[in-house]
């Protein structure tokens, strides 16, 4: 029911911006992780987080794809693509609705609405903030900062929070165990910013009643990963 | 054309400039016939293009997908006459012309003719003087020529003119010119970039910072850390970095080869001249998004025209030209050697050197870049209108006792009265370095009393700004404010004295006031906050005399151009106040501007920056009238 509102009321609203605009079309695709990451519990996996945009000031429509794909099976370990609203809601930040749909390999699906917030915080941090709305909600904070040391030299700290709002034993999360990903990259400007390559460390780890999910299923909690990647943006 | 390499057309293209100057008595038809000739022989090629002249006052252009080499890059663009190289129209006062435009793109195409005062439907914006040229099709251009001077024309549709669509127009005054030189050449300036106009808009639409390549880094942080302290660079780093502001945010599109009349430092335009003759140069900003800084070491210029309208002759080493201005300047070189002429970025991104020589196959120097300039808070000044701040500060200031400030200090700024300012919202200020705070709102400082700060050391004088001492154009404390290469005379718009009034002055009858505004982070460019896509057009009515005020509440610069009318800018001349129709409004400045409406119809007023344009920052003006 809650998907078919937020729908509905998405597509009033690419109505409403489809006859204010004059303006051309802005779209894009941008990669922020294409990368193979060598993880020290010895499982390797290939990871792609991208979106494609197109819209307007007022609106635009975002899919946004992310995948972690185990190397060797091919098993799509992870997999969510989204589909999200972005309108701005002030200076500096957008509103985010939409919907997400996690279909990984021999995990149950799951669907989810989102409601959310982009933008750019004070001392240019780029932030999401999302609410995964069902059965198995969720909340998931992103930042990322781009630490110039030439300008086209980028060190790029970044944080992901995942805090499970409830239960979801099918994939190993228990309401309010966190878990979070920490990555330090560090990339090149090759060509513009449409291809710059970055090597860099990933860290993932997962707190209370998650942790002990991830352990009783015989899995290593607090991994290590070398990442080998590049960053994309046509 | 095609039949010679670009390359060759670069190296040989002063012959005809001199064959130009050498039939400076022909009629246009016989010029026509020697312009022909002249293209017959490999040896008098020049890089600008003649259009073909098919009876007295008719002129045939044609739009072309054309291949530009600016010898850093190739790529494809848009041309007239099948040419990389601008076209120039060469007019006389007082004739009446027919410009045939054929389009050979496969999308519509229009030609503005910048600066000309012509009757609306000939103006060439599509969806406000007509409906554009469709593909394939030809449009006839009829008008009278009623001024003289230097001008431009270029395409009004999507990123036609950045990708290459603008030539130049020389019109000679009924009884021919009235300033005399030897040579006459045109200087046109261009800022070719790699990337076609549309992909840049985009890029820039998703990642505003995508084509900044001077931001600060970990160098310039250890840089100034050494400089002053680490704590104080990474003070000043934080209050930048709270308001998401870059001090860096000077040009938005960089990457681009600077080009003089299509040619690059390394392709090196010449223009002839024997020693001790005086040369004309006719500079005009065809750039899409780039201010240039003009000088040509060794010579003085002597600046006798702005935007088409002669000025009282004024000396000067170099001169700051904002994007679609022109400047017409006399040089009187008088030794047998190769001067450069220098455009030179304003964000000191990009440069482009011509030459003039006493022969061809000569080469000025090339200098280096000089150091990139930063915005400063008072460059921010006009966006703390937006935080709370408008109207407060220099209201309570007037209170200030102004014969104790003559020996002012920065370290006697804290003993200024702060109370007076309780107006102000400090909220948004955490951290500010109260000396780099010039500038807010200098519009209310009309009544400061400038003869009793003599002695001021107005570089250090943050918090109460006002118009710089240096340039009045720029706020106290700018980052921005020009100096000559040399230490010598940097032109200023309060340098520019009308030679010949158009009108008598009288006083506007009412004042429109127009905020520049834009969201930089989402490259959102608007007047008084609103997109030209949502705005109501603006009206005038025929015979009144409006005063347009603009407010720049950006940190940018824009160059902001009325169609159809002249810009009266106000430098407290009175009559004898520039004629422009291109008024550039540097950061946290109030400009005013006058406009006699004596042109009925509707026009396009917009910020010439490109980018700036098509995010929004435009708007329609209607005449409401007509002469009686």
């Amino acid at each position: 029911m809650q998907n078919i509102k937020i729908a509905s009321a998405a597509g009033m609203m690419l109505a409403a911006a489809s006859t204010a605009q004059a303006e051309p079309l802005i779209y894009g695709f941008q990669a922020e992780q294409f990368e193979y990451r060598d993880g020290d519990n010895g499982e390797n996996v290939f990871v792609w987080d991208f979106d494609f945009v197109v819209g307007t000031d007022e609106l635009k429509l975002v899919w946004r794809s992310e995948a972690e794909i185990v190397e060797g099976s091919g098993d799509f370990e992870g997999l969510e693509n989204q589909l999200r609203l972005q309108f701005p809601i002030s200076t500096f930040f957008d509103g985010v609705v939409g919907v997400q749909a996690s279909t990984p390999d021999g995990l149950p699906d799951r669907y989810n609405a989102v409601l959310g917030l982009k933008g750019l915080a004070p001392g240019f941090l780029e932030v999401d903030a999302d609410f995964f709305l069902s059965d198995h909600s969720f909340f998931r904070f992103e930042a990322e900062y781009e630490g110039l040391i030439t300008n086209r030299l980028i060190l790029t700290p970044s944080i992901e929070v995942t805090v499970p709002l409830e239960d979801d034993l099918a994939y190993d999360q228990a309401s309010g165990g966190a878990t979070i990903e920490a990555g330090l990259r560090l990339s090149y400007d090759l060509i513009d910013r449409s291809f710059s390559p970055y090597i860099g460390v990933n860290y993932e780890k997962s707190f209370g009643g998650t942790a002990d999910l991830i352990r009783a299923s015989g899995e290593e909690n607090g991994v290590t990963s070398i990442v080998f990647g590049t960053r994309l943006m046509f | 054309m095609p039949l010679f390499s670009a390359k060759f057309l670069a190296r040989s293209d002063t012959a005809l400039s001199t064959s130009e100057h050498i039939s400076t008595g022909l009629s246009r038809r016989e010029f026509g016939l020697a312009a022909a000739a002249a293209l017959a022989m490999p040896t008098a090629l020049q890089a600008h293009q003649t259009p073909k002249i098919t009876s007295k006052g008719t002129y045939d252009i044609t739009v072309d997908r054309v291949r530009i080499d600016t010898g850093d890059f190739r790529t494809k663009g848009v041309g007239y006459n099948n040419s990389p190289f601008p076209t120039v129209l060469r007019f006389k006062e007082g004739e009446e012309v027919t410009i045939n435009v054929k389009n050979n793109l496969n999308e519509t195409t229009s030609i503005h003719w910048h600066g000309l005062i012509l009757p609306f439907t000939q103006d060439g914006v599509p969806g406000i003087s007509f409906n554009g040229i469709p593909p394939g099709e030809t449009f006839t251009y009829r008008f009278p020529i009623t001024q003289a001077g230097t001008y431009w024309f270029h395409s009004h549709s999507g990123f036609q003119e950045p990708d290459g669509a603008y030539g130049a127009i020389v019109i000679e005054p009924r009884g021919g010119e009235r300033v005399r030189a030897d040579r006459d050449y045109v200087v046109q300036l261009a800022d070719k970039h790699p990337h076609p106009g549309n992909r840049i808009m985009r890029n820039l639409k998703r990642m505003p910072d995508y084509y900044n390549r001077s931001q600060r880094t970990l160098q310039t942080l250890i840089k100034d850390s050494r400089a002053d302290s680490l704590q104080a660079a990474l003070q000043e780093r934080g209050m930048w970095g709270r308001m998401r502001m870059m001090p860096t945010d000077i040009e938005d599109v960089q990457g681009f080869t600077a080009l003089i009349n299509g040619q690059s430092t390394s392709q090196n335009w010449t223009g002839l001249f024997r020693a001790g003759e005086k040369v004309r140069l006719r500079f005009i900003n065809a750039s899409a998004m780039t201010y240039f800084d003009m000088r040509i070491p060794g010579l003085k210029m002597t600046v006798v025209q702005a935007d088409g309208n002669d000025v009282k002759p004024v000396e000067v080493d170099e001169l700051r030209i904002a994007v679609a201005e022109t400047y017409d300047v006399i040089v009187q070189p008088r030794e047998n050697k190769a001067y450069s002429i220098i455009a030179e970025s304003v964000g000191r991104t990009g440069m482009v050197r011509g030459t003039l020589a006493p022969r061809e196959g000569m080469a000025g120097a090339v200098p280096t870049m000089r150091p990139k300039p930063l915005l400063t808070m008072a460059d921010m000044g006009g966006m703390m209108g937006g935080m709370g701040m408008e109207g407060h500060v220099m209201q309570n200031m007037t209170g200030m006792n102004h014969a104790n400030m003559t020996d002012m200090k920065k370290t006697d700024m804290d003993g200024m009265d702060h109370s007076n300012m309780e107006g102000m919202d400090h909220s948004n200020m955490a951290g500010m370095n109260d000396s780099n705070m010039a500038g807010m709102n200098d519009s209310n400082m009309a009544g400061m009393d400038h003869s009793n700060m003599a002695g001021m050391d107005h570089s250090n004088m943050g918090g109460m700004s006002g118009p710089s001492s240096v340039d009045p154009t720029y706020v106290n404390g700018s980052g921005l404010i020009p100096k000559a290469y040399n230490g010598g005379k940097f032109l200023s718009y309060a340098d520019l004295t009308a030679a010949r009034p158009r009108y008598k002055y009288r006083k506007p009858s009412r004042t429109i006031e127009l905020r520049l505004t834009g969201n930089m982070e989402r490259y959102i460019w608007s007047i008084n906050d609103v997109k030209y896509s949502d705005a109501e057009p603006i009206v005038l009515n025929y015979g009144e005399r409006v005063r347009m005020r603009f407010i720049n509440e950006t940190m940018m610069a824009h160059p902001m151009h009325l169609h159809g009318m002249w810009s009266l800018v106000d430098m407290g001349k009175g009559s004898r106040n520039p004629i422009k129709h291109t008024v550039n409004v540097n950061p946290a400045m109030t400009v005013d501007m006058d406009v006699e409406v004596d042109e009925p119809g509707q026009w396009a007023f917009h910020c010439h920056l490109s980018y700036h344009a098509d995010a929004g920052m435009f708007r329609k003006v209607v005449v409401r009238g007509r002469p009686a």
